[in-house]
């Protein structure tokens, strides 16, 4: 199953990355008692623009000017590296555009639903030793991984990647 | 609903002091760039490496979510007990999310579609800043999800 090994372009970026993105949650905590998940800025977002009573819940009003600045700080965190790194020029995605959006549609309905996404229940309620948390990561680690290996499949039968 | 408790006193009774708006911002954007770069490095912002961790070819994915909880979960359980109050005022906030049908079956959506792009959320954004335009697709998307779980959510 893995004739390149667990890890076939190294171990040390992944480590070293993930405690990374741990000590930027975990400053915002210890800064300012704020829990720093990723998903509810795509909601606190539309509170300046949709008056549905949903948008205009005071969690995501009162909170939608320091999460587009955590936004922010993500792209220039990623900006950064880029530079230090000492890449060419740019990340280029190969994923094709139609999986992207129509991914990306579920991805923000199905996290707002669950009200946490990767970071959120991953990263933060793991970190907050929330059970719920534990039920949504196995669950959508789950979907993911048939959702990844069916495309697979399904997409590149000749390729064999 | 709320997935969020922010408390308005703190634990020792007193009443929680707000963040001022610039020192809030400015620590947003820190720590933003600090998991922006942590994103980036560790290859998240990358849909194709992603897609290969979700397949199980390369067991990343396990570093950097066991490194991303481990050093949080040291802040989250720590700075509570070692702070009267976060470093810039406030309140340390507490996360509770309520396990009911929702919650399950939007995370096995969630799934779904992280499996079909290899986007979550936070490198969605993040990637925009190494030059990965393509991004705005998943961006797109995301917010066009999230807005439909408003448009669509039981008011209350």
């Amino acid at each position: 199953m893995y004739p390149n090994g667990l890890f076939p372009h190294g171990w040390e970026q992944y480590l070293l990355g993930g405690l990374l993105i741990g000590a930027g949650v975990a400053l915002l905590f210890v800064l300012t008692g704020l829990i720093g998940g990723m998903s509810t800025v795509y909601s606190s977002t539309w509170s300046y623009v949709v008056s549905r009573p949903f948008f205009q819940q005071s969690n995501l009003t009162s909170s939608r000017v320091w999460r587009l600045a955590y936004a922010t700080g993500l792209i220039a965190g990623a900006a950064l590296w880029l530079v230090l790194s000492g890449q060419p020029s740019r990340v280029a995605v190969s994923v094709p555009t139609w999986q992207l959006f129509i991914g990306g549609i579920l991805v923000g309905y199905g996290a707002r639903l669950s009200q946490g996404c990767t970071s959120g229940h991953g990263i933060c309620g793991l970190a907050s030793l929330s059970r719920p948390s534990l039920v949504a990561v196995i669950t959508f680690m789950g979907t993911a991984f048939l959702t990844a290996n069916i495309m697979a499949r399904v997409l590149a039968p000749v390729v064999g990647r | 609903m709320a997935s969020t408790i922010i408390p308005t006193v703190t634990r020792h009774g007193e009443r929680a002091s707000a963040v001022k708006p610039a020192a809030l911002i400015a620590a947003a954007l820190v720590s933003g760039a600090l998991f922006g770069f942590g994103l980036a490095l560790s290859t998240m912002i990358r849909p194709d490496v992603v897609l290969d961790f979700l397949r199980f070819t390369d067991l990343g994915l396990m570093l950097v979510m066991g490194g991303g909880v481990l050093v949080t979960l040291v802040a989250y359980q720590l700075a509570p007990r070692l702070l009267r109050r976060p470093l810039l005022g406030g309140v340390f906030a507490l996360r509770a999310a309520a396990l009911d049908r929702p919650m399950v079956v939007g995370a096995a959506i969630f799934g779904i579609g992280w499996g079909l792009c290899g986007v979550c959320p936070g490198p969605a954004i993040a990637g925009l800043g190494a030059g990965s335009y393509e991004l705005g697709w998943a961006i797109a998307g995301i917010a066009l999800g999230a807005l439909a779980q408003g448009m669509t959510a039981k008011s209350r």
